[in-house]
């Protein structure tokens, strides 16, 4: 019988809040865990299901936007295209929701109260405004009824969209998963990009236009960007993001983002019908690819014990020894 | 010994005036896990699986240790964690009978040692489990320990992550979250939890939190001073990162050791500046999109 494992992280010198040159006076952080068994429980949502909503989420969210933008400058297509795909995004994404619930029949407590300290409750509620107005944007636009309403209706699912888009990124984040939480400043920002990228894809693929391929470059750059700033700036929560299936995900969200950026960022992709559509599915799978593989990164994360632990037996060190974390 | 009804509340829970503080509510209760003098009998978990009629969830044997259980779970409420360890460590003079045991640690390597410990849900003073409960099913009671109302709870899985302690879970063919409820029944009933009723060396101690914080103090010095230096309390601090536990512990090694996280923070904390964020997010994320429809031109079609 051996005890508990012990783990070294030997030459992680260049991680964490350690700059060059400073010389360590506590030596680098070994770990102990209990058996190798994790330290939390891992999340139990459905990788379709959930993983599914975020990508659902931000793309719902993007297209109103783009919806209200092509409302208003009487792009009609573009604007046909958005609305019915934030309709249909959110409906499956309400399935999938309710799908991945242990009690499906319950699913009206999530209206039993309202809870600013629960991101879940706040999104039941964004969703429960967010729906409707998505709804009514879409049927008035197929009907060509109620236009007025319609109109209305397009600037409210405007106005909830964007945080339809980023409230998913909270919802992960306010938990105790190390490649969920610790990329919280981030996260919203990844997500909005991945969201309007997603959108612009939907747009390209079914009625290319210049705001659209404008709207896939600017959210791809975001999602890119803010993909890499996030890696670095989470310490050794990011190694999951980078390995097994989750790493893998990862690098098929950039190699396909980049390629659909790429695609639209030339000028006459919007009159290629098949340019057009090039990039935009490859925008949209990669802002899915994103998504599970994010999902995919925090599960493996709390499955270990190693990025719970070193990380708050850092923490205690830096607090005991502070001469230590400052040269 | 078993439990002096004078130490814990006894009888005296029930409605009795005696039971409240003079602000007129009940003092917060919780559990001291006093590891040092843990036998690993498992008489917790026992109890506490036949008092809350909890699921049998596997028997296995895992081969890794005399701890078969694992880990806290929908249907573990206590969990006895089994340690063994090659330490130079001096058990007898540890448990202040130098004499008696000196020849025979003399020359000898490094003593083994066990560390037991039973693990049970913490009734953080900042729960993030409560915290995330997008139903309100999860509730601080009227003796500040946090529990799931199962006829409320619709399994969407949120307070399972959020635990930093791995202690709620889903069940299996159930579909609700489950944990400890420091026996919410019995309590109401002026008893102690079953747990540690049926704990035979009362390392499971139940009462006040304020008492058993005073008793948990002059049990670690008392270790202490009986050469026992790495004995720690953990949890006991309404200072760290969830505000203090309703369910602490004395350890003779570091937290990780045992399984427990060296340093938890409730995730809530920084939930102002996600929200933050996320609005900052959300307004670039509207005004990036209206930047593409600038200078494109109307389309009146």
């Amino acid at each position: 019988m051996t005890h508990a494992e012990h783990g070294a992280r030997a030459g992680r010198g260049g991680r964490g809040r350690r700059r060059r040159g400073e010389q360590a006076m506590v030596p680098e952080a070994r770990f102990t865990s209990y058996y190798g068994l994790p330290v939390l429980n891992p999340p139990v949502w459905k990788p379709l299901d959930i993983a599914g909503y975020l990508f659902l989420g931000g793309l719902a969210g993007g297209s109103s936007l783009l919806a209200a933008g092509a409302h208003a400058t009487g792009r009609r297509e573009l604007a046909r295209t958005a609305k019915v795909g934030a309709l249909g995004a959110i409906s499956l994404s309400l399935a999938a929701l309710v799908h991945d619930l242990g009690r499906p029949a319950r699913f009206l407590n999530m209206l039993r109260v309202a809870k600013p300290t629960s991101p879940m409750s706040m999104g039941s509620w964004l969703l429960f405004g967010y729906g409707p107005l998505a709804g009514a944007a879409a049927v008035t636009e197929m009907t060509g009824r109620f236009r007025r309403l319609g109109a209305l209706a397009t600037a409210g699912a405007a106005v909830l969209g964007p945080a339809v888009a980023t409230y998913t990124a909270v919802l992960v984040c306010d938990t105790a998963v190390p490649s969920w939480h610790e990329g919280y400043r981030q996260m919203p920002f990844l997500f909005a990009g991945s969201g309007a990228a997603a959108a612009a894809g939907l747009g390209l693929v079914f009625a290319p236009a210049e705001p659209a391929r404008r709207a896939a470059v600017l959210g791809a750059a975001a999602e890119l960007g803010m993909t890499r700033l996030m890696k670095r700036r989470m310490g050794l929560a990011a190694e999951p993001l980078e390995q097994g299936k989750a790493g893998r995900l990862m690098r098929v969200c950039e190699a396909l983002t980049a390629a659909g950026a790429g695609l639209a960022a030339l000028p006459g992709t919007v009159r290629s019908r098949v340019l057009s559509a090039a990039a935009g599915a490859a925008l949209i799978a990669g802002s899915a690819a994103l998504r599970f593989g994010v999902f995919h990164a925090g599960v493996a994360s709390a499955q270990n014990p190693e990025y719970t632990v070193v990380p708050q037996r850092q923490r205690l060190n830096d607090r005991e020894f502070p001469a230590a974390r400052h040269g | 010994m078993s439990f002096a009804p004078h130490l814990v509340f006894g009888g005296r829970l029930a409605g009795d005036p005696d039971a409240m503080t003079e602000t007129g509510e009940r003092p917060r209760v919780g559990f001291f896990t006093d590891t040092s003098v843990c036998i690993g009998c498992k008489a917790c978990e026992v109890a506490c699986k036949e008092w809350n009629a909890i699921p049998e969830d596997g028997l296995l044997l895992t081969g890794m240790s005399y701890d078969n259980t694992q880990g806290l779970g929908a249907d573990t409420w206590r969990h006895v964690a089994f340690i063994e360890q090659r330490k130079p460590v001096d058990v007898f003079q540890a448990a202040g009978q130098a004499d008696a045991g000196s020849k025979l640690v003399d020359g000898a390597g490094p003593e083994l040692r066990w560390l037991m410990a039973s693990d049970v849900c913490k009734h953080c003073t900042h729960a993030a489990c409560l915290d995330v409960c997008p139903t309100g099913s999860l509730f601080r009671t009227e003796f500040g320990t946090v529990v799931v109302q199962e006829d409320i709870c619709n399994g969407c899985g949120y307070c399972i992550p959020a635990c930093p302690y791995g202690v709620i879970d889903q069940r299996k063919g159930d579909g609700r979250a489950w944990k400890c409820t420091m026996c919410y029944d019995r309590l109401g009933a002026g008893m102690e939890p079953a747990c540690a009723k049926a704990c035979p060396t009362d390392s499971i101690q139940f009462g006040p939190l304020d008492e058993l914080r005073e008793r948990a103090e002059i049990r670690v010095r008392a270790l202490h001073d009986a050469g026992q230096p790495e004995a720690r309390l953990y949890g006991h601090d309404p200072g760290d990162g969830v505000g203090g536990v309703g369910a602490f512990f004395l350890l003779l090694d570091e937290p990780e050791v045992y399984g427990l996280p060296p340093d938890p923070v409730v995730t809530t904390r920084d939930l102002p500046s996600m929200w933050r964020h996320a609005a900052a997010a959300a307004v670039a994320m509207a005004a990036g999109v209206a930047a593409c429809f600038l200078r494109t031109g109307r389309r009146p079609r």
